[in-house]
């Protein structure tokens, strides 16, 4: 198969240089002139490659305008593409109408950034609510970190579905459970749900501009904290882009520790979302079962690592700490506990006949659908989509543990809790291999200075999915631009397209099945 | 249905302070939390929360004081799914620019005496996301806050803690 950059190079000729500033090598980065920026993409997306992200960076620092990225996946590939944006014609052109996912980045980037995509057919903004000043853009280096928003008049343009019985219900953002805020606005008919619109943005806290006033290692908290539920992937992914641009090779055991704590974040999330799955069918007794055995690994967190979710454990440059002897014996015993205790567990679910009626055909994305919006993660392989960065761009101790990746196509409520089931299993299956192999050489490495204007990449699959993080260092080596890409970016749109043709009340169980992050998309 | 009823009395009681794992602390807060709650509120605690900006990873912990090991419910503490009938609000932090009108609407809907507790370091003072064009900081700086728990994220024990003294300063 001809690699994704030769695609491009073949299509674009002279018009398409090589960019070896973006590190690690195995990740390939092109600079395209912005009149053919939409032409890359659309080669790509002929040869079936995904658009992962696309965000914009301010380089005006290095005495250059603004600078667009797109990045796309297809298997073990990744290709960062770049076009330059002058300062004083500030618009790119859309990669919309070839890549539906590119929809609300290019919102995204327009309201928090002010370059226009021409072309994308819907210019509100998207995470600037509509009572910022127009010209706010926070991610321009002119924009002060510390300005206070001023409110202005102005409203948000739902889309309306009208006609005689047709109603509308909007929730949020405060909801009635404990969860975080967001606003649904349903059209419906009677119980048929015609439309829902989100409508996001509640729970921006301007992380990705205040990673620009932290230290690289500062930085690593905050990173820990883009969605506290996924603290091990975000802060494990943030640190391996600091340590791809800055050249940093880690010990062996600091790779086995941080898979550990991948592997036991993604048990401990599966388990309260298969709970929770169960809650909004009002299968309250699977739901109290699945979180006694999450609240006892938990408890094994904070016994072993000194924390229950283990933040702040994964530091550029390695982990900050150790496991003994004891600790591997407590882990091993877990799992021969939690293995007796989950599997009934399980059985009882897969019975379950009122459960399967209400789990089954609910929300369904079909693989088109998830193909489309180029979904990630838990909600893409559950509509067919074999994706996971673990096999795709593993890092040690995956280059040698072999992962299976369940894979289902019906794409309903009950696909994406399978898969969780499943890879409940199969990590810990995993876990136990890591424990059996890990080596004993060191924990932490300093890590290099950044030279200036270089860049880093890393992808790592939390129990969402696919993290990206692309870092920028900046002329004095400091960060200039930290982009975050969490699986809710993108898997968000799964779940306004799984809605239609169901009832409004089953849409509590499709969002729990989704379970996106709010924190983790808003920023 | 056989093998429900089977897990069922295989799991037994798992409420702390009885076994299998024990942490003497739970219980003792749960004592007073019981007579507090019994002499000011009929023995009934309404809690609305709301999460004013935070990362989830307070939600998490107020979820898991909900669970069988700490049982919150024993103690007559539940949550609602409205401030309309909510005695305390659990606001979690920092508060976000974005969600400044909705927090204080939600205040405004709740009925005296309106106990308002802010969880975790963020929603004490802003912690990470500090103040800025996003973030207003603590809860502080929007509504008026009567008891404070810190952490990042505090345990479900030291959240049961808090609550009470919340409820303990206000009368």
């Amino acid at each position: 198969m001809i690699r994704l950059k030769s695609l491009v190079l073949n299509e674009l000729g002279k018009d398409a240089r090589e960019d070896d500033s973006l590190a690690p090598s195995s990740v390939s980065s092109l600079v395209v002139p912005r009149k053919r920026f939409a032409d890359a993409a659309r080669t790509l997306k002929k040869d079936y490659a995904l658009l992962a992200a696309e965000w914009a960076a301010d380089e005006t620092p290095f005495g250059r305008g603004f600078a667009v990225f797109a990045c796309f996946r297809r298997e073990q590939e990744y290709l960062v593409i770049k076009t330059e944006v002058p300062v004083g014609d500030a618009t790119f052109p859309s990669l919309t109408k070839k890549y539906a996912a590119a929809y609300r980045f290019e919102r995204q980037i327009q309201s928090l950034m002010g370059l226009t995509p021409v072309g994308n057919p819907d210019d509100r903004p998207w995470i600037k609510h509509e009572d910022w000043p127009a010209n706010a853009w926070p991610l321009r280096k002119t924009f002060d970190a510390k300005t206070t928003m001023q409110r202005v008049p102005g409203e948000y343009r739902w889309i309306r579905a009208e006609g005689d019985g047709i109603y509308e219900i909007p929730v949020g953002p405060v909801h009635a459970g404990i969860i975080e805020p967001g606003h649904f606005r349903f059209q419906a008919m009677g119980e048929d749900v015609i439309n829902l619109e989100e409508k996001l943005g509640y729970v921006h806290k301007g992380i990705e501009k205040r990673f620009e006033s932290f230290s690289w290692q500062e930085a690593a908290r905050l990173a820990g904290r883009v969605s506290g539920d996924t603290t091990v992937a975000h802060s494990l992914s943030y640190s391996r882009a600091v340590e791809a641009l800055t050249g940093t090779v880690l010990p062996d055991r600091a790779q086995w520790l941080r898979a550990l704590f991948l592997e036991r974040e993604r048990i401990a999330n599966h388990l309260g979302d298969l709970g929770a799955i169960c809650n909004d069918v009002a299968f309250t007794f699977l739901f109290y079962q699945f979180h006694r055995l999450k609240e006892i690994l938990l408890r094994t967190n904070h016994h072993l690592f000194g924390h229950r979710f283990l933040m702040d454990r994964i530091v550029p440059g390695g982990v900050v700490v150790d496991i003994d002897g004891e600790g591997v014996l407590a882990i091993t015993n877990e799992l021969a506990w939690l293995e007796r205790e989950y599997e009934p567990l399980v059985t009882i679910y897969d019975e379950n006949a009122s459960l399967e009626d209400r789990v089954r055909d609910a929300g369904v994305l079909r693989p088109e659908q998830a193909r489309d919006l180029c979904a990630v993660g838990i909600v893409a392989r559950a509509s067919g989509l074999n994706l996971d960065c673990r096999v795709d761009h593993p890092f040690p101790p995956y280059d040698r543990i072999s992962v299976n990746v369940p894979v289902l196509i019906s794409g309903d409520a009950h696909a994406r809790a399978w898969v969780r089931v499943e890879e409940i299993r199969e990590s810990i299956r995993i876990i136990r291999e890591i424990l059996r192999t890990v080596p004993s050489d060191g924990l932490i490495v300093p890590i290099g200075d950044p030279l200036p204007d270089r860049s880093g990449f890393a992808a790592v699959e939390g129990w969402r999915g696919e993290i990206l993080y692309w870092v920028q260092s900046g002329p004095n080596g400091e960060i200039n631009r930290c982009m975050v890409r969490d699986p809710s970016s993108v898997n968000w749109l799964g779940l306004e397209q799984c809605i239609h043709g169901n009832i409004v009340p089953d849409f509590p169980l499709c969002n729990k099945s989704f379970n996106q992050s709010y924190s983790g998309h808003d920023l | 249905m056989i093998r429900i009823l089977k897990h069922i009395f295989r799991t037994g009681i798992v409420t702390e302070p009885l076994p299998p794992i024990t942490d003497p602390e739970i219980g003792k807060i749960g004592v007073q939390l019981e007579e507090a709650i019994r002499s000011r509120f009929q023995r009934s605690l309404a809690i609305r929360q709301v999460d004013a900006g935070s990362c989830n990873g307070c939600e998490l912990e107020i979820h898991a004081i909900n669970n069988a090991f700490y049982n919150c419910e024993r103690f007559g503490i539940h949550f609602t799914a409205s401030p309309r009938f909510a005695d305390l609000l659990l606001v979690t932090g920092p508060v976000s620019h974005n969600m400044e009108i909705a927090l204080k609407r939600t205040y405004a809907a709740t009925p005296p005496p309106k106990i308002v507790v802010a969880v975790g370091d963020c929603g004490c003072n802003g912690g990470v996301f500090g103040e800025s064009y996003a973030s207003l900081g603590g809860v502080g700086k929007v509504i008026p806050v009567d008891a404070v728990i810190p952490g990042c994220p505090p345990t479900p024990t030291t959240l049961l803690q808090g609550i009470l003294k919340a409820i303990d300063g206000k009368f």
